[in-house]
């Protein structure tokens, strides 16, 4: 297992230099320039010149691209280009608000869609099925800031029982920081819910079919450990794939969920970095959520040993 | 645990509860919370233009001299000044008991060293150094200019609103190079930058600052006047979704929204407890930008053609709504009410448009259906609406337009390419003139005809130039009003761009807020009760 999760861990070194070598030639031909941006609308052409001088914007690719690569060797992610503070600092600002976003949500969809899921594939065929189903096309039709919207208004401004927008620290404490989550995560796991509940039906129906839940019923055994422990556990496999295949789905979606509520996250840290062409720190954001990505991925490998006895790395 | 003991935390809970709110809104009233139109992303306002940037600016730093709000120069770090020997020498004497964030005293040669680094840039502030022979400290109070000419506009240039702001900082910031950004952000205006606590995208923070000595006079107008901190914390909170800053407006998250989306006015002027108010008077003049140097634009009877077509009360409408009191039409080049507006030549935006006349010109000068690429800025409303607006107004004329829609962040870098329109060219795009940059001839770059040394676009215009230099050196009022008239017809008749109508932006806040002066958002004097 150890040597697995060394060599798995070793293999994410080409799949990052991959993504590295394609970030970096992405943002160089892509067009927008930094310097135009720093200058204003004011400014003129000498102005931008001085500026794209002075931050080195001028220089060849393979030199931009050799000094930033041996950089990042060294651990040293930059510098923004616009604000001359390190990356790392700026990513340090941020992490909290988006792995509280992001864990909250993974929490709050998987105790909501599984349940959700084995309860629509216990009474297949029957009206709860189809509402169940009927929500999981909804979660996954409907834009999650449409959502977001409409909580907040309800939620908000009608009701007045939540935060319209903005982030308290866990720091401030448990409770201030839950009430600021509750709408964007609700907004954000809607979409997630609706693809694991889909997904644990279908397995979970499978599973119900299969000789030995029978067997299980014949002699007797109740319905809920028949359902949880010996359909849930077989029927995990798929679920914990999907979990994994959907936290692209979830870093894409705190980007707009941190807009519309405007959280002090990656996700709008990404988002302005783009909209300024602020390469070092899309450069950094990129490889840090593919990173992530491959990490996730290899916890949901791992995982597969858990539920089914016979996989072994 | 005991129940009576659980029953008595429960009580001190209670209580607790009870008391906190008073004390709580007592401290709110005393933080200012603000939404503005965008991050501050660059903090050093000589490095940028950016209009946001100059607004922090004038919370951090302060300025020689200021407006007050009948755009009057005065006096506001200097005392006064002296002038002699035929209008060749001034004299500024600071104030008494200026002081930087870091606790050190203003002296005279952190004012040399900041307005030479600034007038590096900026395009008044060269004005003025070609007119200065020798500027430097005579002592530590005294700043002296002595100059080759007489430059009377030297306090507007040192006072000056728009961006690219003459802000004083101390020396040893001041030595960086004018194209590198100063980040330690040292001023000595009413409020201290809090760089700690800045998030940046998110939040930027200012305080109070205790040692700031206001100078005495009646209340500030514009920059100019006794800047009085009456909160102890501004808190500039970032929200990248213009319905979200309406919502936490509303819900009484935040007390300031600088420029609410117009598609909200209705609905934010319609709730108890919050204003709408136009703050900003000058607005925003729209602009359509003309490319010199490639056809059909390189030709001046077409460019003359298009403008004789241009109706600004349809751009104004797509861009700011049917409510007229939102946007004015028959605007010409400089903003409405500043005392170089006039109406030379306005006949030609005013007459009753006629595009069988503008086909007929356009016939006449030669088109042979090149095409027009027209970039249009998706991500901003405002430029958006008149880029399409602009569309139409060009497809009429019989022009061949090639509509391109593109993010802002693109334009910005396309603009600046001088290619044929086969290799990534352009021949026009739309932008915003401020109504402070337009206010005068000193910042409107759109009125300029330096060719390769001026802004995209490129026309050249020894007019243009002439009537500029006129206003420079004109010595009144009177002298100056004649040459923005020049300046004005040779726009009509050069057609460097073209002017769209101006449109106003107003702010949105809480009715506990008050006293907000008005202009750009400025936070000296705003009172907030609990």
């Amino acid at each position: 297992m150890l040597r697995y999760m060394l060599r798995r861990i070793l293999a994410t070194i080409p799949v990052m230099v991959v993504v590295a070598i394609f970030v970096f030639s992405l943002l160089y031909f892509a067009p927008g320039d930094p310097a135009a941006i720093i200058a204003g609308d004011q400014a003129t052409a000498e102005d931008i010149a001085l500026i794209r001088e002075s931050l080195g914007l001028d220089r060849p690719f393979l030199v931009r691209f050799g000094e930033w690569s041996w950089n990042i060797l060294n651990g040293d992610l930059g510098t923004s280009i616009f604000t001359g503070l390190p990356i790392t600092h700026l990513i340090a600002q941020r992490i909290e608000p988006t792995l509280s976003l992001t864990i909250l949500t993974l929490v709050f969809a998987i105790l909501v869609a599984v349940p959700l899921g084995v309860l629509a594939a216990w009474k297949a065929g029957t009206w709860i099925d189809s509402a169940v189903m009927i929500f999981a096309v909804l979660g996954f039709s409907v834009p999650i800031f449409v959502v977001g919207y409409i909580l907040a208004w309800l939620m908000a401004l009608q009701l007045g029982w939540l935060p319209v927008q903005g982030y308290r620290s866990i720091g401030d404490g448990l409770w201030p920081w839950f009430r600021s989550l509750i709408l964007p995560s609700i907004s954000l796991g809607c979409v997630y819910i609706a693809l694991i509940a889909r997904i644990t039906r279908s397995t979970v129906v499978e599973v119900l079919r299969q000789d030995y839940i029978r067997t299980a019923r014949a002699k007797g055994l109740a319905q809920m450990p028949t359902l949880f422990i010996h359909g849930l556990r077989n029927a995990a496999v798929p679920i914990v794939t999907v979990i994994g295949i959907g936290f692209a789905m979830l870093i894409s979606g705190t980007v707009v969920t941190e807009s519309v509520f405007a959280l002090p996250g990656l996700g709008r840290l990404t988002i302005d970095a783009i909209l300024h062409r602020d390469y070092p720190v899309i450069q950094a954001l990129v490889l840090i959520f593919s990173f992530a990505y491959v990490l996730v991925n290899l916890a949901v490998d791992l995982a597969y040993t858990l539920f089914d006895p016979r996989i072994r790395y | 645990m005991h129940r009576r003991n659980f029953l008595k935390g429960v009580a001190a809970g209670s209580a607790a509860a009870l008391f906190s709110p008073r004390l709580s809104l007592a401290a709110e009233s005393r933080v200012l919370k603000f939404v503005p139109s965008a991050d501050v992303t660059v903090v050093d306002p000589v490095w940028t233009t950016a209009y946001v940037t100059r607004n922090h600016g004038y919370m951090v730093f302060d300025t020689l001299y200021g407006y007050d709000d009948n755009f009057q120069i005065r006096p506001q770090m200097v005392a006064g000044h002296e002038i002699g020997k035929d209008g060749l020498e001034w004299r500024l004497t600071l104030r008494d008991g200026l002081k930087f964030h870091d606790g050190e005293p203003v002296l005279a040669r952190d004012v040399v060293a900041s307005i030479r680094r600034w007038a590096d840039r900026d395009v008044f502030g060269k004005d003025l150094m070609a007119a200065t022979d020798e500027l430097s400290a005579a002592s530590d109070k005294v700043v002296v200019f002595r100059l080759k000419r007489p430059f009377a506009l030297l306090p507007a240039a040192l006072g000056k609103m728009t961006s690219r702001m003459p802000c004083i900082m101390p020396e040893r910031l001041a030595m960086t190079p004018p194209s590198e950004q100063v980040t330690e952000v040292i001023g000595s205006g009413p409020f201290r930058f809090v760089a700690d606590e800045r998030v940046q995208g998110a939040l930027t923070v200012y305080e109070k600052f205790q040692d700031y000595v206001p100078r005495e006079g009646s209340a500030v107008g514009r920059t100019g006047g006794p800047k009085i901190a009456n909160v102890d914390r501004v808190e500039w909170h970032v929200m990248p979704d213009a319905a979200t800053a309406s919502g936490a407006l509303q819900a009484g998250e935040v007390d300031w929204v600088e420029s609410p989306l117009p598609d909200l006015l209705p609905l934010l002027r319609s709730q108890d407890g919050i204003e709408v108010k136009l703050l900003d008077t000058s607005g925003t003049i729209g602009s359509m930008r003309l490319n010199h140097l490639h056809p059909p634009f390189d030709n001046p009877a077409i460019r003359r053609a298009v403008l004789s077509v241009i109706d600004q009360k349809n751009f104004m409408q797509a861009v700011a709504g049917e409510d007229p009191s939102m946007w004015r039409a028959g605007v010409g080049v400089f903003t409405p009410e500043s005392p170089m507006a006039s109406d030379a030549g306005m006949d030609i935006l005013n007459g009753p448009r006629d595009f069988e006349a503008g086909k007929a010109a356009i016939a006449e000068a030669g088109y042979n259906g090149e095409p027009v690429v027209l970039l249009a800025a998706s991500d901003y409303a405002a430029l958006r609406a008149e880029a399409e607006v602009g569309a139409d107004t060009l497809n009429r004329l019989g022009l061949n337009v090639d509509y391109q829609s593109l993010d802002w962040g693109t334009i910005q870098q396309r603009r600046r390419s001088r290619e044929p329109l086969d290799k990534g060219g352009w021949s026009c795009l739309y932008t915003g003139i401020n109504g402070l940059e337009a206010w005068d001839p000193s910042s409107h770059q759109n009125s300029r005809g330096l060719g390769d040394a001026g802004q995209y676009g490129w026309p050249v215009s020894d007019e243009l130039e002439a009537a500029r230099k006129a206003w420079l050196e004109a010595p009144d009022l009177a002298g100056q009003k004649a040459a923005c008239e020049r300046i004005q017809l040779g726009v009509f008749d050069v057609v460097p761009y073209i002017p769209l109508g101006l449109h106003y932006a107003p702010a949105a806040f809480r009715s506990t807020v008050s006293n907000i002066p008005y202009g750009f958002a400025q936070f000296y004097g705003v009172t907030k009760s609990a």
